[in-house]
């Protein structure tokens, strides 16, 4: 028994151990939590800063990097109360429905002195018009993956109507997002992407739902892997990820299609229950340091809206339309803007059913499920009973 | 027979493998290496998971262990109808699917929090919720061992002179210490696996399974797969040692429970 | 009712962190967000049916498959010299004790279109197969997890039949076949309940191996509702009436389980 003991005290032992050393000389009394996207800071691989370290090395404070997978899961988060994150990098529409919900802090640019670096291209876009909440930290536009080998129309012949080539059955990927799989269905529809109009929504579900046989997998992140290992022929996806896909295998092209896409912006803010607001804006303006911005736009392979950081990239990626295209596709495309209550949770409601792969006309369905089986229990207790009896 | 070990640990071996692989791919064999080994010793995202997961699990196992065995004592001798009652709620976390346990707790976490503004989602939250999912087990490998117990040499004792404190800790404990230290592995082992329960109401704090949940939906790290491996020989080897001690018969009962 | 100081504590705690907590779930099911009565939530779920039915008929074919799996390896390692039980039961044990996720995920490995046992076919020159993101890997996943919680109560029940009774059937001119139908089956009901309990219960709610092996496709129960608490869809009230109905669902399966293993007790000794 007491050998047993002995064990459990020796693997905790161990275990404090290895983590407690390497605990105590990160221990920083100030710190900051910051939420944001999977691979979306410099991190010190290959050679490049690391950016969170850099901070904690020239402020003291500690930085908490915890990722999310899409906007709704950092609402839903965030909403669901309880979490306080000091720093987030929400998208676009999601900057725009946070400060409806007014979970935004609004900044005080003062301590942002960096913030005239940013182009002003990319000040009061129209999910944050006054620019008061938040601070634009990458963008890109949102295309189509395709394996040069198997996918037989050439480039300029693609279209979002190839993501419901029934050719391509079972090697298609899609968002695992509710926004942007409906932005794709509902531009190949020729819709605008924000409409208002319940119908046009009612009508791209039914295109998506069409669409979810050829489907191979609602992913996200995981389409590096997908894509990269000859899993999948065609995945939308964004464009400043562009480059670690197609390093991973070459063969794979990168295409905006000619309807027009989206551009999504990520920005920098501050929730409204953060408690270490100064050291989150000190944050968000080391982020926009010309060094740190270069840092993180040459890892993530996003393109920049940081004038200086632009300016000192490698002229090949400046004059590379993927990342930065031409006057004429950024005309076509278009920016997510928050959608009204009502058709949010319409959209919300669409997605779960297009996953669902379409629901029962009859709500009562459920009852006759839970009906049958508690037919069987009285059956079988009957049945005892009659055997009992015997 | 063979194939069904043949199936349940196939997987394990190709992670194991893929923890020497020199690519970050998951198909592609691109020569061996051990540097995975030695980065996940630098990797502070799953080493500060590694350690909530051993803070929550030794701190929610002690006091499920001191709670559970106390409340055991306490059941089998309360009448037959209060035995049943309290049994009842046991079972409760023990049949409800851990999804609804997970989730109701969440509902009243940030229930609380919204409205007194305690029970912030983290390490507290983690491990008051471990440590009622730990309790019923506790208490079910408790409760036979006092149930085999003669009650007489209890009573015995307080005629010789004890108090009915000591006479509990001389006579009582150490008939069902074997009990106890069943239902504090168990404890342990189910809060270091626990998955569900602790993605519902962890808050920001990061637990290994949810570390590893949130690598799995990008690209998993072979460091994952090097830890994997690290756990898995050490628990083969842990296992082999126990059972060569002819400490057969004890682990079954623990298995078994 | 008079109730011991030493419950207390215990009970103290499981009011507060397991009836208040099923309490709000009752008390969401039943409300909308802003806090007034209502049926809409039920409704809301009742057109979710398919993704219930899904659940229920994946969770009930892979219990079936454990079962009938894990029934012919429990007996045979209950056949087994004591020595090699032991073994037996130890490496069923042991990954069970390694993270699920991962054994999950390896299982990505292999399954894939290009991941490991298509290049084995392949390499045979056999027609690949698309098996990853079917409901048959699903049901690969739950089956691959679940079977050690069929194997073992089922072992457990039948090393504890008494040698005695099979040995009294034998002389009373049962042959191989009779003794496992009329005696070892019947005393292993009790296993077989508990092990079908264990196997359908997480089977039915389980979100993580649809998630990974179903591509996102195979929406389940599970899903539902984590999509309500954490996902897309931000809406607790949904979420608890879905909750509720799952919770209920198990509840009659339990029911029907346990009156299956009564009826049998009282078989044999009538």
């Amino acid at each position: 028994m007491k050998r047993r003991f002995c064990f459990i005290a020796f693997i905790s032992i161990i275990g404090l151990f290895i983590t407690g050393c390497e605990y105590k000389s990160e221990k920083a009394k100030e710190y900051i939590n910051v939420y944001s996207w999977g691979e979306f800071i410099s991190n010190g691989s290959e050679g490049s800063i690391d950016v969170n370290k850099e901070f904690t090395k020239e402020t003291g404070i500690k930085v908490n990097y915890k990722t999310f997978q899409n906007n709704e899961e950092l609402f839903a988060k965030l909403s669901g109360g309880g979490f306080d994150y000091d720093v987030i990098i929400p998208s676009d529409y999601m900057v725009s429905k946070l400060i409806e919900n007014d979970m935004l802090e609004k900044l005080n640019f003062s301590n942002i002195p960096n913030f005239n670096l940013i182009n002003n291209n990319f000040k009061g876009l129209n999910f944050d018009p006054n620019n008061e909440y938040s601070v634009p930290y990458m963008w890109g536009m949102v295309g189509i993956f395709y394996n040069k080998e198997e996918v037989v129309e050439k480039e300029e012949e693609i279209s979002w109507d190839i993501l419901w080539n029934k050719k391509y059955k079972n090697k298609i990927l899609m968002f695992d997002n509710a926004r942007d799989s409906f932005a794709i269905s509902l531009l190949r529809l020729g819709y605008p992407i924000n409409t208002q109009d319940s119908e046009k929504w009612k009508e791209a579900a039914n295109e998506l739902l069409r669409q979810k046989p050829l489907v191979q997998a609602y992913v996200m992140d995981q389409i590096f892997n997908k894509m990269g290992n000859h899993e999948a022929v065609l995945a939308p996806y964004y464009a400043g990820d562009a480059a670690a896909i197609m390093k991973s295998n070459e063969n794979i092209g990168f295409v905006i299609p000619k309807e027009g896409s989206t551009m999504f912006v990520d920005s920098l803010c501050i929730p409204k229950n953060s408690s270490h607001k100064r050291q989150a804006e000190q944050y968000i303006n080391f982020m926009c340091r010309t060094d740190i911005a270069l840092a993180n736009v040459k890892h993530i392979g996003y393109s920049t809206p940081h004038k200086e950081a632009y300016e000192k990239l490698d002229e090949e990626v400046k004059n590379n339309e993927i990342f930065y295209p031409s006057k004429e596709v950024l005309d076509k495309s278009q920016i997510f803007t928050n959608l009204s209550p009502e058709i949010n949770s319409l959209m919300d409601k669409l997605w779960i059913e297009v996953k669902a792969g379409g629901i029962s006309e009859n709500p009562w369905m459920i009852l006759f499920i839970l009906g049958g089986f508690i037919l069987l229990y009285f059956i079988i207790i009957l049945l005892k009973k009659c055997r009992f009896i015997k | 027979m063979s194939l069904i070990f043949l199936f349940l640990y196939l997987p394990i071996f190709v992670l194991m493998a893929f923890s020497f692989n020199d690519s970050k791919s998951r198909v592609v064999w691109a020569g061996f290496t051990f540097k995975w080994y030695q980065r996940l010793f630098e990797n502070q995202e799953i080493l500060g998971a590694f350690y909530n997961t051993l803070t929550v699990a030794v701190v929610s196992s002690i006091i499920a262990t001191l709670l559970g065995t106390v409340a055991a004592v306490g059941i089998t001798r309360s009448k037959k109808l209060t035995r049943k009652l309290i049994m009842n709620i046991t079972n409760i976390p023990m049949i409800n699917p851990e999804i609804v346990t997970g989730v109701s707790l969440m509902l009243m976490f940030v229930f609380l929090y919204n409205s007194l503004g305690v029970f912030k989602p983290g390490l507290l939250t983690l491990i008051s919720a471990h440590t009622t999912f730990c309790l019923p087990y506790v208490i079910l490998s408790v409760m036979p061992k006092l149930r085999q117990m003669d009650s007489n040499i209890y009573e015995a004792a307080q005629d010789l002179g004890c108090s009915p404190f000591s006479a509990f800790f001389k006579v009582v404990l150490p008939q069902i210490t074997s009990g106890i230290v069943t239902g504090f592995i168990m404890s342990f082992t189910m809060s270091i696996d626990d998955f569900v329960i602790s993605y519902f109401t962890g808050g920001t704090t990061q637990t290994l399974p949810i570390a590893v949940y949130s690598m799995t939906r990008k690209m998993v790290s072979p460091e994952i797969n090097v830890l994997s491996a690290l756990l898995f020989m050490f628990v083969f080897i842990l296992l082999v040692i126990i059972n060569l001690r002819g400490e057969k018969d004890k682990l079954l009962s623990t298995n078994n429970l | 009712m008079k109730i011991r100081l030493s419950l207390f504590p215990y009970l103290l705690w499981m009011a507060i962190f397991v009836i208040v907590p099923m309490m709000l779930v009752v008390f969401f099911s039943f409300t909308d967000s802003s806090g007034s009565l209502t049926f809409e939530n039920l409704i809301e779920a009742g057109k979710y049916s398919a993704v219930f039915l899904r659940s229920i008929s994946l969770g009930a074919a892979s219990t079936i498959i454990c079962l009938i799996i894990g029934y012919p390896a429990a007996h045979f390692i209950s056949k087994a010299n004591f020595k090699y039980q032991n073994i037996f039961i130890m490496l069923l044990m042991i990954p069970m004790w390694t993270s699920f996720l991962l054994r999950t995920y390896a299982w990505m490995t292999l399954l894939e279109y290009n991941g490991l046992i298509n290049r084995l076919l392949n390499f045979f020159e056999i027609q690949r197969l698309n098996m990853i993101n079917t409901p048959g890997a699903v049901m690969l996943g739950m089956v691959y997890n679940f079977l050690p919680y069929m194997i073992l109560p089922i072992y457990t029940v039948l090393t504890k039949i008494d040698k005695k009774v099979i040995e009294a059937a034998q002389d009373l001119g049962a042959n191989k076949l009779e003794v496992f139908t009329k005696v070892i089956f019947p005393l292993s009901i009790p296993g077989i309940v508990s092990g079908v309990t264990m196997v359908f219960v997480p089977s039915v709610s389980t979100f993580i191996i649809s998630k990974m092996l179903g591509g996102g496709s195979i929406l389940v129960i599970g899903d539902l509702i984590e999509m309500q608490f954490l996902g897309n869809a931000y809406n607790p009230y949904l979420g608890s009436c879905i909750s509720l109905i799952l919770m209920i669902i198990i509840m009659i399966c339990m029911g029907i389980m346990n009156s299956l293993d009564n009826g049998s007790e009282e078989e044999i000794f009538l």
